[in-house]
């Protein structure tokens, strides 16, 4: 049996108070930093910024379309806010949240003190924040398509050639371009960091074989962003060139192609949906084990199913494209590649219930909501599934059925583990308890204000309602569901609310959390909370996946059950 | 508070709305929306069967094994599994059946409509995407016409399908009327066809389903499927060349001293613009501004004065006439039968 460091002989040196700085002290610390979790805290608290703002745009959306005819906003000004809010939720929310959770739990969860490139990591942050500011520095600096609006209004996918400058005259598309060009140069940063420092930071019997399957998730969702945000970058480029130096890549006036602005934005576009998702599957992988009691089920099948979701995420872009024309052959081939996609995918769901399956469930705050995730996620998936078919795509495709569907996957599945993970790994962070009890509130609200929106805004679709059209017609029998979908909104608003109130109030009044407070078994679990800014003061060893379960279980360790398992593979391998 | 009473009243509100929508994607009244409407029901099928099982099993698992000790006292922890090769295996070779047989008949859909042979008798029809409205011509007819596109109905023992050639004059649009197919787009530079097959006379509604630029909200689609006898007798009269009544002879002459001709066609006059509506039949259509308020000769006036009026954003300038040209020329585009 491989040695380990007990979590008690860990010293604690953070006990002496520290005394009260100046506030330009703490700001010139942030901002100075290169630690990783204050790095990924500031991602963290960017995004739920910039979370809060697209939050609202959705909602001025929801009031807009609540009822036919409306004229609560301009279409100039509801343009911009679809925009705006896909944009910012993918690029600004999305990303930088999972990064930020990544930042700070994978040098923890490996035994590390930090990230393998701190100063790289700082920069990444950095960038990608300027990126933001830059966005909605359009509202003050940039007219939108025929100098109306004073915003990128071209769509969060902004198809060529609506980008061009005959159709969009003024700069809000440039700082659409720029915005997204930084955040890419930041995102690329950080997901270099992460491999970096997963294969290279790892403590002492981390083998890759025992890496939690966080840091497995991260790996891959890191591996994906290589691969798909540099078709992104290029594209940006060649539209600013296009914008600017007269290249005709994307103009259709003078003989370029829409369609190969589609290719590109979709070959990014669709792993990154895998890159969100990733990290949720991620928190999902560490939170559901601790809840139920048990190891996860499958460790090897959860990783070959990531990996395997990860390449052949690469093969299905064009299944956002089954009405450009493209021909039957090419149609029924990424039918068959997006089918194949939910082989992987559920393999994870089944190993999931496998886990609870003979577990102790502990309906705590942040189980809860990964039960919602795993419900939700089922029916995303599912939905999916009938997209993924061609001909039912032709009807479905931009269509409010397709939206329904993708905040489904991005809130249904992406946000409620998040919530879940703010709820489990909080103790950690700040050293206080989120409270159960405005936990358990947040989630039954949230819930019901989900399913309210996003169960109701798939039938306005099955009705024939196209996504991004400012206002409908009253004759449509589209009104009933528009005014459920907005009511659930208002819901969902006051849930986050009360999520912000717990965050800030149990920051100063929660119970004090202690190392360990869910009784886990990973290795961010063995330091204090917080944790000192070099984590460990002794590297740990492990010898097993989960370390901190064979310290407190001596009878039954799980690296007991490792070595039954490399056994009888090394005989196999004396007698070849 | 919420009685049954109340619930019941609300389902029945909400089924009587998916009932009532005349763009409801399971209301089928031709070919490619029928076969699209057949696999779509076996998909439901299976994805609801499949939702009630694993979902079956969450809500089991969840009830059956949840923690029966109040928290904070010590439980034995449960026995560690750790995985079973024979258990994973099932459910993967599972699915992958599952995955077969959907994608044999949906490949099966994609041919028979994206690969149909064209029959002789087929009617063409090109259409040309604009911000914010649609073109239709008919080559073999010598027709041009706007937004609204009348069609034949297709007796299935005689199918008399319409061939749609699209392409766009400025953005990407989409073309989209539930009833009838699925939709295809309109892409600059690059040429797609689709065909629709109603077997039903009746209006057939949709609208532009790519966001095209300010104005997409308001990109809408009304196909007619005529009866034989109907569609000949449409056919004839948009062949005429434009009314020449001599009572709005001045609204006429301030049309064509006007921008106006620089936009629009009449044929048979000086108007030979191409960048809007060609206006030759103006006054047979049953709507304006792209299908979005009824052709009255008060929304006729008011579009003509400010477009901005009923869509913001369309590309239509205002026409500064004062209130007397106005009228004249309102008057006058209401002779164009």
């Amino acid at each position: 049996m491989a040695t380990q460091t007990p979590a008690t002989e860990v010293l604690d040196l953070t006990v002496r108070k520290a005394p009260r700085r100046h506030w330009l002290e703490v700001l010139h610390d942030w901002v100075t930093t290169v630690d990783h979790k204050k790095i990924g805290l500031m991602y963290i608290g960017y995004s739920l910024i910039f979370l809060v703002v697209a939050g609202v745009e959705a909602l001025l959306m929801r009031i807009q379309l609540a009822v036919p005819n409306n004229h609560f906003v301009s279409p100039q000004v509801f343009n911009g806010l679809f925009t705006m809010h896909g944009t910012t939720m993918v690029f600004f929310v999305g990303m930088p949240i999972l990064f930020g959770f990544g930042n700070y739990l994978i040098p923890l969860m490996i035994g590390a003190r930090d990230m393998a490139f701190p100063r790289l990591n700082a920069f990444s942050f950095w960038i990608s924040a300027f990126g933001g500011l830059l966005l909605y520095f359009s509202y003050l600096g940039g007219s939108g398509l025929y100098g109306a609006g004073s915003a990128p209004d071209v769509g969060w996918f902004a198809y060529a050639p609506l980008t061009a400058r005959v159709f969009s005259p003024g700069h809000s598309t440039d700082y659409w371009t720029l915005a997204l060009l930084l955040s890419g140069i930041g995102t690329i940063g950080t997901a270099l960091n992460i491999v970096a420092t997963t294969i290279c930071m790892r403590c002492p019997g981390m083998k890759m074989s025992r890496l939690p399957l966080l840091v497995w998730l991260y790996l891959v969702t890191s591996g994906l962003t290589f691969v798909a945000v540099g078709p992104l970058t290029a594209a940006q480029i060649m539209l600013m060139l296009d914008r600017y130096v007269g290249s005709h890549f994307f103009d259709t006036q003078a003989g370029g192609s829409a369609v190969l602005w589609m290719h590109f934005f979709w070959i990014f576009g669709h792993p990154e949906v895998y890159i969100l998702v990733l990290p949720a599957f991620a928190f999902a992988n560490e939170i559901i084990p601790v809840f139920s009691r048990k190891a996860i089920f499958g460790y090897p099948a959860m990783v070959a199913a990531s990996v395997g979701i990860g390449f052949i995420s690469l093969s299905v872009w064009a299944h956002h494209m089954f009405t450009v024309g493209l021909g039957p052959g090419a149609n029924t081939f990424f039918t068959l590649a997006t089918m194949i996609i939910s082989v992987p995918t559920g393999i994870k769901i089944f190993n999931w219930l496998a886990t609870l399956w003979g577990g102790k469930i502990h309906f705590t705050a942040a189980m809860m909501f990964a039960i919602g995730f795993l419900f939700q996620f089922l029916i995303a998936g599912l939905t999916g599934i009938m997209l993924s078919v061609a001909p039912f795509d032709w009807q479905l495709g931009n269509s409010y059925f397709v939206v329904a569907h993708f905040h489904y996957v991005l809130v249904g599945a992406i946000l409620f583990m998040i919530f879940s993970a703010f709820y489990y790994w909080y103790p950690k962070i700040t050293g206080r308890m989120l409270s159960e009890r405005l936990g358990k509130w947040h989630f039954w609200l949230f819930l019901i204000g989900f399913h309210l929106t996003f169960d109701l805004m798939h039938v306005p679709g099955l009705l024939g309602m196209p996504r991004r059209i400012y206002t409908y017609e009253a004759d449509r029998g589209w009104m009933i569901w528009n005014m459920l979908v907005s009511s659930g909104a208002a819901i969902q608003a006051v849930a986050t609310l009360l999520f912000v109130f717990n965050m800030v109030w149990s920051y100063f009044k929660g119970a004090v959390a202690g190392a360990d407070p869910w009784d886990a078994w990973t290795l961010e679990w063995s330091t204090t909370s917080p944790p000192p800014s070099y984590n460990f003061a002794k590297i740990p060893s492990v010898g097993s996946r989960r370390p901190l379960w064979d310290l407190k279980h001596p009878e039954d360790p799980d690296s007991d059950y490792e070595m039954e398992q490399s056994v009888p593979r090394k005989r196999s391998e004396e007698s070849k | 508070m919420f009685g049954s009473q109340g619930w019941c009243g609300l389902a029945a509100i909400g089924l009587s709305a998916f009932g009532a929508s005349p763009t409801n994607i399971f209301a089928p009244v031709g070919t490619p929306a029928d076969s699209i409407f057949g696999l779509s029901m076996l998909v439901l099928g299976i994805t609801g069967a499949i939702f009630l099982v694993v979902a079956g099993m969450l809500l089991y698992v969840l009830v059956r094994y949840r923690s029966r000790t109040p928290d904070g006292t010590n439980e034995q922890e449960p026995p560690q599994i750790y995985g079973s090769n024979q258990i994973e295996l099932s459910w993967t070779v599972v699915p992958i059946l599952i995955v077969v047989m959907l994608f044999l008949a949906t490949a099966r859909v994609i041919y028979s409509t994206q690969h149909a042979r064209k029959p002789v008798a087929a009617l063409d029809v090109t259409v040309i995407g604009h911000q914010f409205w649609w073109e239709y011509s008919y080559p073999k007819l010598g027709i041009v016409t706007a937004n609204e596109l009348h069609i034949p109905v297709s007796d299935p023992t005689h199918p008399l399908p319409t061939y749609l050639t699209m392409s766009s004059a400025d953005t990407d649009h989409s073309f989209w009327v539930p009833r009838l197919a699925g939709k295809t787009d309109l892409i600059p530079n690059q040429v797609n066809t689709m065909w629709i097959a109603p077997q039903t006379e009746g209006l057939y509604l949709g609208q532009c389903a790519q966001y095209c630029g300010t104005q997409h909200a308001k990109m809408l689609i009304r196909i007619y499927a005529d009866t034989p006898a109907s569609f000949a007798a449409w056919v004839s009269q948009q062949q005429q060349p434009a009314v020449q009544d001599p009572n709005v002879a001045e609204g006429r002459e301030i049309f064509q001293h006007n921008a106006c001709i620089s936009c629009h066609t009449i044929r048979g006059t000086v108007a030979t613009g191409r960048f809007g509506p060609d206006l030759t039949h103006v006054a047979s259509r049953d709507t304006i501004a792209s299908g979005s308020v009824p052709n009255t000769p008060a929304n006729l006036r008011s579009f003509v004065d400010d477009p901005a009026h009923f869509k913001p954003g369309a590309l239509m300038p205002p026409m500064h006439l004062d209130s007397h040209d106005l009228d004249a020329v309102t008057a006058y585009l209401g002779t164009l039968k």
